[in-house]
């Protein structure tokens, strides 16, 4: 099992979820962050005075899936949340040890 | 025209003194007899009176929405203290000390009437009334108080988020029963002002650039909030809480306005009053529409994005601006007029802010800076009007307040201190000095 976790644009947010939907994903975990990378923040102007925006809101995604799985999601989310333009955001792929379903009590692939 | 007449009669208790103008027009086209003169007088102060109040509503949502989460029950708590005391106060000492009548201890300069207000009796008689040819003194005191708590509270704006509470408002309390008054009785008490013949319709200066003044001076003896000026002298914008309130509010400041100018008309028994009222509220929308438009493309040019808070801050020098001279403007030239109040405030506020002034709410660009533009563009429509004596009178009344309100915030410093602790004002002024949020349930991201 991997652990795929994708920082994107907010607004691909929706598009995202639809492709993974599309390809048989059932569950996901988002969070808003901020953060910085080589788009590195920006300024906007407050009543005459200029300032920094040091961290650009986006969403993180984090979800399991089946190691066979994992370079289609990550090619459906690449594909999927880029614009070409600088701030696209990244993906990380981890080794999860493993999984299991709080209900049921299952463990491994059956629990994802 | 001033607003005196009713003032010297009741005063000196003369009973019945009739204005020759008044009855002058009366004779020329006995259209209106005197009891409906008088109904219609007292409506227009009760009408202007009541919209001028709602005023201190549209101050308190703008303050309120212009300083962060962490001080909004602060800002509140002063707005509706500040317009309180400034109610109690001016029935006090405010209203006779602005309308001496003949009574004067210092000829144009200083009332001599150190009394309460006095209204009519219950149920008075046409025969009875302190001026049967104008209108009721409850009225004209109703209108003239709400003039009073709006010098108040502009400056609670500029002041916000670092000035300790009580002090603050016993600042109110001797602006409101003395340093308001006594300015004012030198226009609108038929002062020496008056006598110089400045002109000054429903207070540009006497309202507004008193506000400003005294904003402006407690803005240098307080200091600005911590971290609005960082050590290397950039300026650190600190963004209001609520941009929604804030537009509340100054949609509401600008519809009271009309009752602020349009009120100051102090007459409307006849064709020629109903028509001059007309005038003023048209003109007035005019400017505060000229105000707004001047800041959303000078914004959109300078900064390349428009800045809401300045055209909210424009909309309302517009109306600053028009209030000396409401009446007339053609609807172009209102226009305009508010148009270059709407060009100070994108110049002033980051002038403010380079000389280290911090004015929360932009108080000073808007109330000051555009009440001396109004009081000054009375010239281009008004031939009545002198350059001279306009720029004298705004000097004069300039000097007093920053005078008299520098020794009141030097002395509240050096006794109670005006300034909160740096803990509290990191934290906030509601929990510190409150105990209670406006935004109890909001987590800060």
């Amino acid at each position: 099992m991997k652990l795929i976790i994708a920082t994107i644009k907010p607004f691909k947010l929706e598009d995202v979820r639809q492709a993974l939907t599309d390809i048989g994903i059932k569950g996901m975990m988002v969070t808003e962050i901020k953060g910085f990378g080589s788009q590195s923040g920006h300024t906007e102007i407050y009543r005459g005075a200029e300032y920094a925006v040091n961290f650009v809101p986006k969403v993180k995604l984090e979800l399991v899936v089946d190691s066979a799985m994992a370079e289609q999601v990550v090619e459906t989310i690449t594909q999927t949340a880029k614009t070409g333009k600088i701030g696209d955001g990244k993906i990380f792929v981890l080794d999860v040890e493993q999984t299991i379903r709080v209900r049921t009590g299952e463990t491994g692939a059956d629990a994802i | 025209m001033y607003k005196s007449f009713l003032k010297s009669a009741l005063v000196l208790g003369l009973g019945l003194g009739v204005p020759s103008m008044v009855f002058a027009e009366q004779e020329a086209h006995k259209l209106v007899a005197t009891d409906t003169v008088f109904i219609l007088n007292s409506l227009l102060f009760l009408v202007g009176g009541f919209l001028v109040f709602w005023m201190a509503a549209g101050f308190a949502m703008l303050e309120a929405g212009l300083v962060r989460s962490k001080n909004v029950t602060m800002q509140l708590t002063k707005n509706v203290a500040l317009f309180s005391l400034a109610c109690v106060f001016y029935y006090l000492i405010g209203y006779n000390l602005m309308y001496p009548g003949d009574t004067w201890s210092i000829d144009g300069t200083l009332s001599g009437v150190f009394a309460t207000t006095v209204l009519e009796p219950v149920g008075v008689s046409a025969e009875a009334v302190a001026d049967y040819s104008y209108a009721s003194v409850g009225s004209d005191f109703f209108f003239q108080l709400m003039f009073c708590a709006a010098t108040a509270s502009i400056v609670s704006g500029t002041l916000a988020e670092r000035i300790k509470l009580w002090p603050f408002l016993i600042f109110t309390v001797v602006l409101t029963a003395v340093i308001y008054p006594i300015q004012a009785s030198w226009k609108w008490g038929g002062g020496f002002l008056d006598g110089m013949g400045f002109l000054d319709f429903a207070g540009s200066t006497v309202v507004h650039s008193v506000g400003g003044w005294a904003a402006l001076a407690g803005a240098i003896i307080l200091g600005p909030r911590i971290g609005k000026y960082s050590k290397e002298g950039r300026v650190v914008p600190i963004p209001g809480s609520n941009l929604t309130l804030a537009t509340l509010g100054t949609f509401i400041l600008w519809m009271g306005w009309f009752g602020f100018n349009g009120g100051s008309q102090l007459a409307m028994g006849s064709v020629g009053d109903v028509a001059d009222i007309s005038r003023i509220f048209s003109n007035t929308n005019a400017a505060a529409a000229g105000g707004a438009i001047a800041t959303l493309i000078l914004t959109q040019v300078m900064y390349k994005k428009p800045d809401l808070t300045m055209i909210l801050n424009g909309a309302l020098a517009g109306l600053v601006s028009i209030t000396a001279e409401p009446l007339t403007p053609s609807l172009g030239a209102a226009t305009l007029i508010g148009a270059v109040g709407g060009v100070i405030v994108v110049f002033a506020v980051p002038m403010l802010d380079r000389m280290k002034i911090d004015d929360v709410v932009g108080a000073i660009p808007v109330h000051l800076l555009s009440g001396i533009w109004g009081t000054i563009a009375v010239v281009f429509t008004n031939e009545d009007a002198s350059l001279a004596v306009q720029i004298q009178s705004i000097i004069i009344v300039g000097a007093f307040v920053v005078i008299t309100s520098s020794v009141m915030w030097f002395l509240l410093k050096a006794t109670l201190g005006i300034r909160v602790e740096e803990e509290d004002e990191i934290n906030g002024l509601d929990m510190a000095e409150l105990g209670m949020e406006a935004y109890p349930e909001f987590s800060r991201r």
